[in-house]
């Protein structure tokens, strides 16, 4: 099924209101601990799971995801593992997966072989965000010969007239950033954030994800309703950290 | 390829989302202004009264005698207000935030001088000001960093990555993506994402506009070369646009060779085999990067050349070998530069030295009717604890080490 469906097929059920996406950075602290998380996230029901493949410029990243993705390179992770790993992750878990990542490692992949190496893998869905469509024409019609979903970003800067350019590009759904600024910081959810989402929601047909700054239960409760996926990613990243890996399974079935 | 901002297949725009609208706005006042014959007439106004100027073109006679061939000429863009060609970009660009009323700016350096030529336009004009510098550079150039803060910017040391240039250039989209609202971000060079190199290389070709009348008044005629240093490329792209459509003027970039070409540790993007194409820091270009796409790290003497990218302008004129590219090894810069203070009591940065290196090798080979510019981007003040520890000067040791007790250390 095509991905937009599927995930809105998954929110006709009761039970699920909201979906919820995870982020792993890959090969951070390792594969062993990126494996044994994904294990519990999926345990505790998350829905989807976005794997980042590291990259040494991490632009759009807060200090946590730029330190996950620095030790990563350093401790020897590569493309080719996150490949292998991720072919490893589809084949065992029912979910869908989604690569993150910057378009340099994909450029340097080489684009087309890119796409048909993560068909051939199950990967669902791409985010790429230093990838805006006037730069990606190779990107997008791979995306769509493949059929592996180009998820595009929408900011609090959009317009709506941007918003319905970049749902003619999009595929599977709209990642909105929740507030302006890089990855890990907290969001105030204020009335201009409802303003926002509800812009969002005018100017796509596609499900909606939110991300940047959601921690906690309190945040997926005043998400559901507003948005179909909420997103968390820094704050497992940190868990982990400080807690290990057992904390996850918790932690995520308490989110909903 | 017609799209904007590309230059042949390099260049671009590959940012994100949330600076879109940003950009649209950026490239509109540009136009507006470039358009604007009374825009620049305002920028020539405030260089000619706040900076030096035209700055003048120095025969080298000393320097000429000693290698016995061409006579070598120096672009003097150390006589800019703060010592070196970063100046003409900061003030440009400083109005025009004025004209779309942002108050604050922020820039990364690496040498420092882009940073205390901002932290000096923020003073003057009014908005506050924050430097984004790897804290290796910190080190090597606190002279900067201390200018940078006594100007009341605030200087923030970057320590993730390298801790050099490139980091400081993704700590400031950091900032940006967080406060664009009331913040321009002021870029260094002709790299980045459009419109930041046609803007830096707008502003910067007043060197060569300068330079092309200078050298016809001088010596009758047109150079036969000229050699510019190239760190992102924006005092190379300054002087070479003064003589591009003179195919008779062969143009020289000198990136920096570090330890060696073979060594793995230098910055040659074009002049060495291990640069290849990439997309990083908003822009397509060539860039030191391992197999996987992930940026090197890079080695020079000179913080100000130690960066993994270059100006895609210039990756498209070397490509169509209108440019020809050479680097040049630390050593070989501590000796140009010694040899240039001795003969003309004159002082290069250290960036800047890696353009007299590479004219220096050839000026013996041509003939006393030629003339060659070397653009020398700025002054080597800045430099003056990296000279002191490279040339192990005894005396320099001492004072320090006074210094040292008398702050309790
Ligand atoms: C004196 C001087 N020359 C050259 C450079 C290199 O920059 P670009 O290649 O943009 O001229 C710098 C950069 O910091 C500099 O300070």
């Amino acid at each position: 099924m095509e991905l937009s469906s599927q995930i809105k097929t998954a929110l006709a059920d009761p039970d699920r209101k909201i979906l919820l996406m995870t982020h792993i950075v890959l090969g951070y602290p390792s594969l062993e601990t990126n494996r044994r998380v994904i294990e519990q996230m999926v345990a505790n029901g998350v829905d989807l799971i976005e794997m980042q493949i590291p990259f040494s410029e991490p632009m759009a990243d807060g200090p946590v995801i730029v330190k996950a993705n620095q030790e990563a390179i350093e401790r020897g992770i590569t493309v080719r593992r996150c490949l292998d790993f991720a072919r490893e992750m589809t084949a065992t878990h029912a979910i869908p997966f989604l690569f993150m990542t910057y378009y340099n490692i994909i450029f340097k992949f080489g684009v087309e072989e890119f796409f048909r190496e993560a068909k051939e893998i199950g990967i669902r869905g791409f985010i790429i965000p230093d990838l805006p469509p006037e730069e990606g024409e190779d990107f997008f019609a791979q995306s769509r010969r493949y059929g592996i979903a180009a998820i595009l970003i929408y900011a609090p800067t959009s317009t709506p007239e941007r918003m319905r350019e970049l749902a003619r590009y999009s595929r599977g759904f709209i990642y909105c950033a929740a507030r302006k600024g890089v990855t890990g910081k907290q969001t105030d959810f204020d009335a201009s954030f409802n303003d926002y989402m509800r812009t969002c929601r005018e100017n796509t047909d596609l499900p909606l994800a939110v991300g940047f700054g959601i921690s906690s239960k309190e945040d997926v409760d005043y998400l559901t309703g507003k948005a179909d996926i909420a997103v968390i990613g820094t704050r497992t990243i940190k868990l982990v950290e400080e807690q290990g890996v057992a904390a996850v399974g918790p932690f995520i079935a308490g989110l909903r | 390829m017609n799209k904007p901002g590309y230059y042949g297949e390099w260049g671009g725009a590959f940012i994100p989302e949330v600076l879109y609208q940003t950009f649209c706005e950026l490239n509109e006042a540009f136009q507006k202004a470039k358009a604007d014959p009374a825009f620049w007439q305002e920028y020539l106004s405030l260089m000619s009264t706040y900076s030096c100027r035209p700055t003048p073109l120095t025969h080298a006679e000393n320097l000429s005698r000693h290698f016995g061939g061409a006579q070598i000429f120096i672009k003097r863009e150390d006589l800019n207000h703060t010592g070196a060609h970063k100046a003409n970009n900061v003030m440009g660009q400083g109005l025009l935030v004025k004209r779309m009323g942002k108050t604050r700016v922020i820039a990364e350096t690496g040498a420092g001088q882009h940073g205390v030529a901002t932290a000096t336009m923020a003073a003057k004009f009014g908005f506050a000001c924050t430097i984004y510098m790897g804290e290796e550079d910190v080190q090597r150039q606190r002279p900067n960093v201390f200018w940078m803060e006594k100007l009341g910017s605030t200087v923030v040391p970057v320590t993730s990555g390298s801790k050099t240039l490139k980091d400081a250039i993704n700590e400031a989209f950091r900032d940006w993506v967080t406060r664009m609202d009331d913040t321009h971000y002021v870029m260094g060079t002709v790299c980045g994402p459009h419109p930041f190199p046609e803007m830096v290389a707008w502003f910067q070709s007043i060197i060569g506009r300068e330079a092309c009348g200078q050298i016809k008044q001088q010596f009758g005629r047109q150079p036969s070369r000229v050699y510019a240093c190239v760190g992102g490329g924006s005092n190379a792209m300054g002087i070479f646009q003064g003589f591009l459509d003179n195919p008779a003027v062969e143009l020289v970039g000198v990136e920096a060779g570090g330890k060696g070409l073979d060594s793995g540790m230098h910055a040659s993007r074009l002049a060495a085999k291990d640069g290849s194409p990439g997309v990083a820091q908003g822009y397509k270009t060539m860039f030191l990067q391992n197999s996987d796409g992930q940026m090197m790290d890079t080695h020079s003497v000179a913080a100000g050349l130690d960066y993994v990218g270059v100006s895609p302008i210039l990756t498209d004129l070397w490509q169509q070998k209108r440019v020809r590219f050479s680097a040049a090894t630390d050593a070989e810069v501590m000796a140009a530069l010694d040899l240039t203070m001795k003969k003309e009591g004159i002082i290069p940065a250290l960036e800047s030295a890696h353009a007299f290196v590479q004219a220096f090798k050839e000026a013996g080979e041509m003939g006393r009717d030629e003339a060659i510019i070397i653009n020398m981007s700025g002054r080597g003040d800045k430099d003056i604890f990296t000279i002191a520890h490279a040339f192990n000067d005894p005396s320099w040791k001492e004072f320090i080490k006074k210094k040292g007790i008398e702050y309790g250390a």
